[in-house]
Formats: C-alpha cells, structure tokens, sequence
C-alpha cells in the first residue's frame, strides 16, 4: 500500500448518524471477489432504488469524484467486514471525517490508506450544514493534523501509530517480522509456564469419548 | 503492597510482547479463529507467499454461508463457493475445520466456547466483530478485519493500544422474564451506541454473577453494539465448571494448572477504571428496539417516542429509523403486528435460548410463521433430546440447522422487503436481515411471546403458572 501525507480534493456531506458497516458494503456483495471493484456496492441500498436505479438526490450520487465524506456520529460501526472499507476505497474515498468511528472499521480504514479524521460534533454539523448538498475543494495535511474545507481550517484528531501508518504506507506484517525473535522467545515462555493455553491433544481423550 | 490490577491490566500483561513507544503493543494471540468470511486474509497471506504460523492454534469454521437447509446439495453457486474456498484454505494450511457435516459445526463465538477451545486468560481473535462473546470466560477477545485477519495467521500476533477500562455494574437481581439481552439492551440505549467506545468492559455485580454461563456471553457478545472493543466477565465455578471435560478444554495436570492461573484473573480490590457505571437489575424490564440501532431501544410497556422529546443529536436519527420502521410517534411498543419471528444467532442461539423460547410457546401456536436456527449442531442435538424441537414445530415454527443464518442473511435466509421481525440477533441495522427488512431485537423469550401473540409483547405475562 502506498502511503500519503496530503490530499486535495472534493468534499461532501452525508448528513447521516450511525452508518455502519452493513449499509456500507450489505452483506449479500460480500462474496465479491476484490478485483472486480467493491465501489459500486458503497452504500448500495441507498443509492439505488428496489429496481436498481440510481436515487437521484442521495449526495454520492450528486456528486460524482468526490473523494471526501463528512459524515454523522458513529461512522462505521458494527460487522468487523472490512469490505465496507474497500467499497469506499474503490469508489475513491481517501477520507472520512466524522466525531467518532467504529474501532474495527477506523483500523481496517488505516489498514487501506483510508484516513478516519475524528472531528468534534460542533464541527462536523457546522460543516455539514456549510457543505449542504453542494461539493467543496478540500485540503487534508496529514502530518500538520489539519484540513481545509472552503475557507475553513479544522484540526482533526488521529492516533499518531495510525498517522504514521498512513504517512508511511507500512504493511504490519513486516514490521511484526522484524521482532521475529522476540515474539519466538515469547512464545517459547509462554508454552513453559503456560501449557495448558495450547488446545488439548485430542488424543488425551478419554478412551470413552475416542470410542464415539 | 503491588499496585490493585484490572483484569484487563492483568490480561493485557501477559499478552504484550513488546511495547513501542507510541504506546502500541505487539500481543500474543491465544485463538484464533476464521470463517467463509476470512477470504481475502487468506488472499492477502497468498499474495505474500506466507504461510500459517500456527496452525494449531487457528480454528475454521462454516457458519455465515452455513445453509440451514438441504446441506448435502448447496443449491446457490455463490455460497458453494465461499465454502469451498474455505475448505481449501482450511486444508493447505493445516486447519481443524468444523465444516458443514461435522457433529461440532456451529457459529464461531457458540462452538469455541463449548469445544473447550475458549479458555479465561487467552487472547482471542477472529474477524467477527461478536469475537467479544468470548470475553465472558474471563479471556481478552476481539473482532478485526481482514488485514488484521491475515497478520495474525503470519505472525500469530495483533497491534494493540490499550483500551480504557470500564466497569458495568448490574446489582440486585433480573425479574422473571428478564435476561442478560435486556441488561445489554438497556445500557446500551442508556448510552448509547459510542457509549463503552474504544473501552473494554468488565462486567460486574450479583445479576452478572448470578448469569449462567450462556448469559454472561449473550452481554458480552452485544458490547460490541454499544462501542466497546470487548466485553468480560472474570471467571469464576460457574465457569470453571462448564469448561471441564470440553474437547480442547486443558485436561490433567494442565486442568489443575490452569484452575490456579485462572484463580487470579479478577480486578484486585481498589483497583481503578477509566470509567464506572451502574444498574439496578430489579428495574431492568424486557426490552426491544424501536428504530434501526441498537441504541433506539426501550422497555416494551413504553411507546414509541417523539423524536421532538430526544437529544437534539438524535432526533434525525429517531426520524429517519421511525421511516425505515413504519412507526407512529407514540403507538404503544406493545402490540405492534409482526410478520414473523427469529431465533438464533451468536446472540442467542444457545441451549438456554432455545429452552427460553420453548417456555414460552410449550401448547401455543404461533401466529405468524418463523424460523428457529440452533447456534450449534450439539446445541441442535441437546435441544432435540430434551424435546424442544417438537415445541418449536408443534407451533408451527421451522427448525433448521445451525449458522449465522438470518440475523445476517448471507446464507440466503432472508426477512422480505417491508417485513417486520421479531428478532433474538443482535443487529437491527437497516437492510441486515435484508434490503427492507425491518428488525426489532428482543429476547429469545419476548420472540416467542411475539410468535404466539402476533405482536410485540410483554413475556412476562405469558410465564404465569410456568417454569421458568
């Protein structure tokens, strides 16, 4: 994944509480496999109508190339599937700004280069009624933790492991793989003092239960 | 004197392999376990040419895809494939897999307990964000998602900041008729769904002792729906006594071992949270959700409430749920129609559950139709020996096989467009049970008093002269 520290774009609001992880990617797409593109599932049963046809007014569908969402309280909550963060990648969201997220959703955004841009309530709703239903070139600095929307400059909160994460764009395996030996001592102590946390042989079984 | 712990102090030391100095941590992982859904981790560990890391101590298994119905001919593609996939995974890597036919098969956070496989003290994860269920043994369990899913099968590790800790409080004791899903329900419309956010919650008092085992995982699995990142309950003889002589369960000299590592796994006494609150279980009432979030959710003898009357903040919200729902401001919750009725899940699925249910509707029919979906096959086995299916049938309800079935509809069970169910699951998300679907959570007990009413209604009525 390749890492970003600034991004100019465009910015809508979706002046929505609670948008979890089942409206943004439903669970029937899921199955999809990631390269035919999980975009067209952002959001789906708000976009389009029982018959497939695009909702006219819904604010993704007003606005197309936006690239930045402000959005109501508790963004992303819910189902752990990280599909919902691959729909809004896809569909070209490089940004969420919202007063809180849901915790599995922000590490799975991070994860995709996706930032969660955390932004006190007062904030959010001044800006979702300056946006209304209109676009607005934004500017999102990641290191400085700052963002301009109009002429308004915000500065969002963002755990500084995730901002680094973004910046840099780390895969965590490797860096996990760098303490290699450090997570085998561990294992190796914890396997001497701490047995019986490893699954029981299911041939310690009691003859009874073997016999079934 | 040493410092009084949490029990999260306690279970987060002995899980941290290294800290940075960002404040993240490096985490041993105990468990870990996968499902049809863990398709792109596996993807992501393919693209990389890795391998699983420990084997032996990742479990799959068929549950979101799981039909409940005609398992030996899968009639849709699509589910036949994501279950392919994962048996081929299952089988490169050298996984225990409880596939469709196995007398074990089950939903992930129901068969890990009763496998023996969740232990207190372990770190468990598993992209299932109902992984908190599993904190009710006293172990530090959590959802992640498919990067993370792919980490942990690499490394057999997870990047970690320390969660807050809070202490949910349930003095007194539960009222007949009341369960641990209206304890859960009720804290979290007292809170709200960002109430526990990023907290990890220990749950506490003598209505959360006196919870049998399924109880306690039935709170813990619904703390992720008021935001916390996991759930628990130290462990205790209730515990103690139904993990012994679970398959994977330690066994010996190990099982002597762990009984006095896990004598320890308790907050001290003066040890401090981010966060307390507390409730009172005498005046916990069964409750249900009136709107689209966990949180829109109240005590069944209420009305339905005047989005005018809310906090400002949730007024659109109340709005835009009471559309979704088809409700009046107003109308009493009691004796609203339903189309029909759900029991199961990781919720509620458990043998508990089901006896719950049956309770209720023993020589009733119920009058709408409904499915009831065990969480396990054993759980499906016990039931059928006790009886309870014929109840369940005798009604006029289904009974099917165990999965994830309709509290996700995945597997193809759906609730149709408009439909109003009533729901033992744990989401009543717009579209979770299907585009339209219109979800009231509630009890297993409160589904059957709605199953044989027609209507969403107070169970506790219907309990008179029966035991409980």
């Amino acid at each position: 994944m390749a890492g970003w520290s600034t991004h100019s774009g465009r910015a809508i609001a979706l002046p929505l509480h609670n948008v979890d992880t089942d409206q943004l990617i439903p669970a029937r797409f899921m199955s999809a496999s990631r390269s035919e593109g999980y975009g067209k599932f952002l959001l789906h049963d708000m976009r389009f109508d029982a018959d497939g046809a695009e909702i006219a007014d819904f604010p993704l569908n007003r606005h197309e190339g936006a690239s930045v969402l402000v959005a109501g309280r508790n963004f992303g909550s819910g189902s752990s599937r990280e599909a919902a963060v691959y729909a809004l990648v896809d569909a070209g969201i490089t940004a969420v700004i919202a007063p809180n997220f849901g915790d599995i959703f922000a590490s799975n955004a991070v994860n995709n280069g996706l930032l969660p841009a955390r932004l006190p309530e007062h904030e959010v709703t001044q800006l979702i009624d300056s946006l209304a239903d209109q676009s607005a070139a934004v500017l999102i600095d990641l290191r400085a933790g700052e963002l301009r929307i109009g002429d308004q400059g915000y500065a969002f909160e963002l755990d500084d492991s995730w901002r680094t994460k973004l910046i840099n764009g780390w895969d965590d395996i490797d860096l996990t793989l760098n303490h290699e030996d450090q997570i085998q001592t561990f294992k190796d102590q914890r396997f001497q003092t701490t047995r019986w946390a490893w699954p029981a042989a299911q041939d310690q079984e009691p003859p009874s239960k073997r016999a079934q | 004197m040493t410092h009084p712990r949490t029990l999260l102090d306690k279970l987060w030391s002995a899980h941290e392999i290294l800290r940075r100095e960002d404040g993240t941590s490096i985490l041993w992982v105990d468990r870990h376990l996968v499902h049809e859904g863990s398709h792109h981790a596996f993807g992501k560990l393919a693209a990389r040419g890795a391998k699983v890391t420990a084997p032996e101590l990742t479990f799959a298994v068929v549950d979101h895809y799981a039909p409940t119905r005609n398992r030996d001919q899968i009639a849709d593609p699509q589910i036949s494939r994501m279950i392919g996939t994962l048996r081929k995974n299952a089988a490169q890597h050298g996984l225990r897999l409880f596939d469709l036919m196995d007398p074990a098969q089950g939903i992930v956070h129901v068969i890990g307990p009763e496998q023996g496989l969740t232990l207190p003290g372990l770190l468990i994860n598993c992209g299932d964000s109902h992984t908190s269920t599993h904190g009710a043994f006293g172990a530090m369990a959590f959802g992640i998602g498919a990067t993370e899913v792919a980490h942990v099968l690499a490394t057999q590790t997870i990047w970690q900041k320390k969660p807050q800790s809070m202490r949910i409080t349930v003095d007194g004791s539960l009222g007949p008729g009341v369960s641990a899903k209206d304890i859960a329900l009720n804290w979290i419309a007292r809170l709200g769904t960002g109430g526990a956010q990023g907290c990890a919650i220990e749950y506490a008092g003598n209505a959360v002792r006196d919870l049998s085992m399924e109880g306690r995982m039935t709170l813990c699995n619904l703390s992720i729906e008021g935001g916390a990142r996991l759930g628990m309950v130290a462990p205790d003889e209730v515990t103690f006594a139904y993990l012994k002589g679970r398959p994977y369960a330690p066994k010996g000299d190990d099982w002597e071992a762990a009984l006095a590592d896990w004598a320890n796994l308790r907050s001290d006494d003066g040890a401090a949270f981010d966060r307390e609150v507390t409730l009172h279980g005498d005046a916990i009432a069964p409750t249900v959700t009136w709107g689209t979030s966990p949180e829109q959710a109240l005590p069944v003898t209420e009305n339905i409430p005047d989005p005018a009357t809310l906090d400002p903040g949730k007024a659109d919200a109340a709005r835009a749920a009471l559309d979704y729902m088809g409700l009046p401001i107003g109308r009493p919750l009691d004796g609203i129609q339903v189309d029909q009725v759900f029991v199961g899940s990781c919720t509620n699925g458990r043998i508990e559950d089901l006896r719950a249910a049956a309770a209720v509707m023993a020589g009733r029919k119920a009058k709408v139709p409904g499915m009831v979906s065990p969480g396990s096959a054993q759980v499906k086995a016990q039931a059928e020996q006790e009886g309870l299916d014929r109840i369940f049938t005798e009604a006029g309800l289904e009974w099917v096989a165990a999965g994830c079935s309709m509290c996700v509809g995945m597997n193809g069970d759906l609730v149709a467009p408009g439909k109003r169910c009533a729901s033992s699951t744990n989401r009543n998300f717009r579209g979770r049970q299907g585009p339209g679907a219109r979800t009231h959570l509630m009890s297993p007990a409160m589904v059957a008093a709605a199953a044989v009413t027609g209507t969403i209604t107070d169970v506790r009525p219907l309990l008179h002269g029966r035991s409980v």
